[in-house]
């Protein structure tokens, strides 16, 4: 793997690249792909702001203490790595049920011949 | 000093850890040298080859974001002020989510080599490449900054240099420059020789290094508490020295403090908080030697799968910090932390040393598990070094030389040939830079690369994929706009500018500060001893952390300036979502 392709640059590979980027099988692609990361990065990005705004705020809220030592901060903040964890692997498998397929298919006839 | 031998440096710790350091950098040269047979294209040099694999990616990608300011800064931080170290690490983690869902994939789709190749896909290459050049050489060396001469300190520490002392016939300040050249002479043969090849290997070595000793130590500090998390954390508040105990617990000890009667000040305490917050999980998808890591996978798909075991990594990691801080709250101690060092970056260290002291048999397991750790310190200051080298040199070779001076003009042997003495140039200049700011207080510069990427980078890297109307005026605005304020920003503040107002009381000086300051100890016209302009003048912003105010600013004008411009390309933004979406002529 020492060299590469050239990236297609003539007009014609444009005009692929165009066409094919028109066609509803491509919307089809765009509209499965956003349906999933807009809405989910809204979402972390809400919760993530309620755990910082809550960490500066709501100081009392966040001490009461649940089991033990540990209080509602600390489950908090372990929540936002489940969150997290969680999101990672519900979009890979939307990725790769939902997404890949489409997106192969559509790069196939771009690029002419599957290799 | 309750029998901590760090300072004392005693003899077998020194040469273990000399003996480690030797062992690790014989390793990883080997490794470089190795690599460089198999780097002959700019394909290889770049970004190694596009053949890792997703697991070996994200370990990659762990290996480069996880530096010392992380691993040693982060469990200091939780050492000394409790629950506020973990903000920190929860917004490193969920950062990865923006890399995940909005970019890493498009991006492997259609770039090459750096991150202004995405931006000026569909634009006019030479302005918009200059911007992106110029922003990712200045995060890049920013953070490089912070890593070489906290690395300096560090190493001084970890082999028990204190002032006054001579190691090797060495001062403390000697070694802090020796430290510094020897780490940028390191990065420099790494990247020139062994160029993203070597580099990532360097990366999951690191990786690799410090998970198993981070692992280790949390599974003794638990064994400590009979796995029980509660007994940690009231062990940990016990000894925090804090009244009441609970608040080491609590968020509000270091961030977003309620300053009693001072409503002014309260406010830019929680201001600069949400300020962190959010550069903290906005920067991470515009550090450009994260992106371009990117590339060096054969596909999208590749790309998410290393994004997803960075999560992985990253994650589990820096839940041990979280035990790491606390056990070193709990079984050293704030009085011996503090002595070691008042920053708190020994905590981990010394936590490893009275862990072996207990696991490991006596002194000699102290002395052993101490110096398994400044090993991996070390490593793991190698690695990431070694990352920002590569990203800033690649920056300058093809976005600046190749394609905005020659204008695509060159051959790939060219190139490759001036990526390398780019890796030179940079990594001499970090070095007299590291030189000469080695005694000043440039923690700061993480945060403000992370802003900046978050500012300048951020706005254009989601315009350019997402918005069709996006051009070349918005990709400049947004990115000049971005940069110059998060750095005017940072000018302005409480960083540079130390003396008291409304928002900033006075602080406690030891002598050493009042003299550098210039006032009598008990003077109350200081807030900051460490400023970098004036210690007694107050500054015009009191925010610390420019996210909050810089970050609009970038978005703002990057829509700006595109909406303003009548450049529209639809043609090109079609191909580029074609391409972005379906990996179709991608490299």
């Amino acid at each position: 793997m020492s060299t590469e392709t050239p990236v297609p640059t003539g007009t014609d590979d444009v005009n692929r690249y165009v066409t094919v980027a028109n066609t509803p099988e491509f919307a089809e692609l765009r509209r499965s792909l956003r349906r999933f990361v807009f809405p989910v990065s809204a979402a972390f990005l809400i919760w993530y702001a309620l755990y910082v705004l809550l960490s500066a705020y709501a100081r009392d809220f966040m001490s009461t203490k649940v089991v033990g030592h540990v209080n509602i901060a600390l489950i908090f903040g372990l929540l936002q790595f489940v969150s997290t964890f969680l999101i990672a692997w519900l979009y890979t498998r939307y990725a790769d049920r939902r997404v890949d397929p489409l997106a192969d298919d559509l790069r196939a006839k771009i690029e002419g011949s599957p290799e | 000093m309750n029998g901590i031998t760090l300072a004392v440096g005693a003899t077998t710790t020194r040469t273990l850890t000399l003996t480690l350091f030797v062992v690790l950098v014989a390793a990883t040269l080997a490794i470089t040298i190795w690599a460089s047979r198999q780097t002959k294209s700019a394909a290889d040099f770049y970004a190694g080859g596009r053949s890792f694999t997703g697991f070996q990616n994200g370990m990659a990608i762990g290996g480069d974001y996880m530096s010392a300011a992380s691993f040693l800064g982060i469990a200091g931080i939780i050492a000394l002020n409790g629950y506020d170290g973990f903000l920190y690490s929860i917004g490193f983690l969920v950062a990865w989510l923006v890399a995940l869902l909005l970019v890493a994939e498009l991006m492997r789709n259609s770039g090459r080599y750096t991150m202004a190749d995405v931006l000026a896909f569909r634009m006019r290459q030479a302005p918009v490449r200059t911007a992106g050049s110029i922003s990712t050489i200045i995060v890049s060396i920013f953070y490089l900054l912070a890593q070489m001469v906290g690395a300096g300190a560090l190493v001084a520490l970890l082999l028990g240099i204190k002032p006054g002392d001579t190691f090797l016939g060495m001062s403390a300040e000697a070694a802090k420059i020796v430290t510094i050249a020897l780490i940028g002479v390191l990065m420099i043969v790494y990247v020139t020789v062994g160029g993203m090849k070597g580099t990532t290997y360097v990366q999951i070595v690191k990786a690799f290094m410090l998970m198993l000793g981070a692992l280790v130590l949390t599974l003794m500090v638990f064994a400590a508490f009979k796995f029980n998390l509660s007994s940690l954390l009231g062990e940990a508040a016990a000894k925090s020295g804090r009244t009441p105990p609970e608040s080491f617990l609590q968020p509000g000890l270091r961030y977003g403090r309620d300053i009693a009667g001072n409503a002014a000040a309260t406010l830019a305490s929680k201001l600069d908080l949400i300020s962190l917050g959010l550069a903290l999980v906005l920067g991470t998808a515009g550090l450009p030697h994260i992106l371009i890591r990117f590339y060096t996978v054969p596909n999208a798909k590749a790309a998410r799968k290393s994004v997803v075991w960075a999560i992985g990594i990253i994650g589990v990691f820096y839940l041990m910090t979280l035990a790491l801080g606390f056990g070193a709250a709990a079984l050293v101690g704030r009085q011996a932390i503090l002595a070691q060092d008042p920053g708190g970056n020994t905590a981990a260290p010394q936590l490893a040393e009275a862990l072996g002291k207990r696991y490991l048999g006596g002194d000699f397991g102290g002395s052993l598990l101490l110096a398994i750790i400044a090993a991996v310190a070390f490593a793991t200051i190698l690695a990431v070094v070694a990352g920002l080298t590569l990203a800033s040199s690649s920056s300058l070779a093809h976005d600046l030389y190749a394609n905005v001076i020659k204008r695509g003009q060159t051959t790939e042997r060219q190139e490759v040939v001036v990526a390398r003495y780019s890796a030179f140039v940079i990594g001499a200049v970090s070095i007299v830079l590291g030189i000469f700011a080695r005694n000043l207080n440039v923690a700061f510069l993480v945060a403000l690369a992370f802003a900046i990427a978050a500012s300048a980078n951020l706005p254009a890297i989601l315009f350019s994929l997402f918005w069709k109307k996006f051009n070349t005026r918005g990709a400049t605005w947004g990115i000049y706009a971005g940069l110059i304020s998060a750095v005017g920003i940072v000018l302005m503040s409480p960083i540079a500018w130390g003396g008291v107002s409304d928002a900033r009381t006075p602080a406690t000086l030891n002598a050493a500060q009042a003299k550098t300051c210039g006032v009598e100890q008990k003077s109350k016209a200081v807030s900051n001893p460490t400023a970098l302009f004036s210690c007694t003048t107050a500054a015009p912003i009191p925010l610390e952390n420019p996210g909050l105010i810089s970050i609009p600013i970038g978005f703002i004008f990057a829509a700006l300036g595109a909406l303003t411009s009548k450049e529209r390309n639809p043609d090109k933004f079609a191909e580029l979502e074609a391409r972005s979406l379906t990996g179709a002529g991608a490299v």
